[in-house]
């Protein structure tokens, strides 16, 4: 192939997913420019921002490639059950990791401010907010992942190629949409 | 992989997550320091998640590309080499051709929800520069990580996406600040 054709194949290949989930980046960013109040009322949130939007990522990117796999190899079954444990465990894990990286990013966040004299919110409210956080955006998340997967599985799509583009779409509006939420019920403020 | 456990899932996943949020706090610093200019100013606000996001997607799509390229044997290390020269300029001119439009969609959405606060040229540039910018830094990022994955004898697909994906994330907040700096 030569350079034309290379840049090119290239190009086309990734504009629409790249278009799809700039789409998904604005909207996001439509909730993180409307949420101007909840940044002033807590010192130190915007901070914490970048870390959990990608644990979300992380940690639900992961949980998908995890159901596709085991999709793959006939482990589970593509339809959601309460008796399969083997999904309820990964969605457990995914869920209790998610809770627990929040956690550590609001101390590390807490501690960098504190140490460089920075304004932050106290410890146990930035706590508060991450778990909060991360639980509803964790539930949310986990809803949308297994259920893309699934129906995809069962629809004959091949679910390692859907799971990229439904967490980086989904992951920081959910990310960003229920860290507003959790800001308002932690600090108060309309709901 | 066939046995499930929260101990095991938590055990090989939580050292990385740890790992990569101390990174993201990192940038999450850089975007605290310039906090009064992004509450001032709420269309650029509006474009930091597509701005991180669209670097590390940049990133990671070049790094599967190469690593793809890698396994098939058509890719060579050398400026000269067509895949990895039409894959670079690829990734720059999807910055060039995306990036616009994205400043242009910040601009609106912000000027349709809360008014407008910078003139839509300004926005427009601030996307254009930073896209480019991180469009060359996500070339040089992904071709060292994969280079230096092929030297380690590691496989590339293991190692370059998520480094490429969490690195771009970084120098996404980094050059947002600095061109915000220079521009507005």
């Amino acid at each position: 192939m030569t350079l034309r054709d290379v840049t090119a194949s290239a190009y086309r290949e990734a504009v629409s997913a790249l278009a799809v989930s700039a789409v998904g980046g604005l909207v996001a960013g439509a909730v993180l420019g409307g949420m101007r109040a909840e940044l002033r009322a807590v010192p130190g949130l915007l901070v914490l921002v970048p870390a959990l939007l990608a644990t979300r990522g992380n940690v639900y990117g992961s949980l998908g490639a995890r159901l596709a796999t085991a999709l793959h190899q006939g482990l589970i079954e593509p339809r959601f059950s309460t008796d399969d444990e083997r999904v309820l465990r990964a969605i457990a894990a995914a869920l209790s990791n998610g809770v627990l990286t929040s956690l550590y990013a609001a101390t590390v966040a807490f501690v960098a401010l504190t140490v460089l004299a920075q304004p932050v919110a106290s410890l146990p409210t930035l706590w508060a907010i991450a778990a909060v956080a991360g639980v509803l955006s964790g539930a949310a998340l986990t809803v949308a992942v297994v259920s893309v997967v699934f129906l995809g599985y069962r629809r004959g799509r091949n679910p390692d190629t859907l799971v990229g583009p439904i967490v980086t779409t989904t992951g920081d509006l959910f990310g960003l949409a229920f860290l507003v939420l959790a800001v308002r019920i932690v600090v108060g403020g309309p709901l | 992989m066939s046995d499930w456990t929260v101990r095991s899932i938590t055990r090989a996943m939580l050292p990385v997550l740890l790992a990569l949020s101390t990174l993201e706090i990192g940038s999450g610093l850089v975007l605290g320091s310039f906090q009064s200019t992004l509450l001032a100013h709420p269309s650029l606000l509006v474009l930091v998640p597509v701005t991180i996001g669209t670097a590390g997607n940049l990133g990671s799509v070049l790094a599967s590309r190469l690593s793809t390229s890698f396994h098939l044997g058509t890719l060579a290390f050398a400026a000269t080499d067509d895949e990895l020269a039409g894959n670079a300029l690829a990734t720059v001119s999807l910055a060039l051709t995306l990036f616009p439009v994205v400043g242009a969609g910040a601009w609106l959405i912000t000027a349709v929800t809360q008014g407008t606060d910078l003139a839509l040229p300004t926005v427009v540039a601030v996307a254009l520069t930073s896209g480019a910018l991180l469009a060359a830094l996500a070339v040089v990022v992904t071709v060292v990580a994969t280079y230096a994955a092929y030297r380690f004898g590691l496989d590339p697909d293991d190692v370059v996406i998520p480094v490429v994906t969490n690195v771009c994330d970084v120098l996404g907040v980094i050059v947002l600040f600095l061109v915000v700096r220079v521009l507005v």
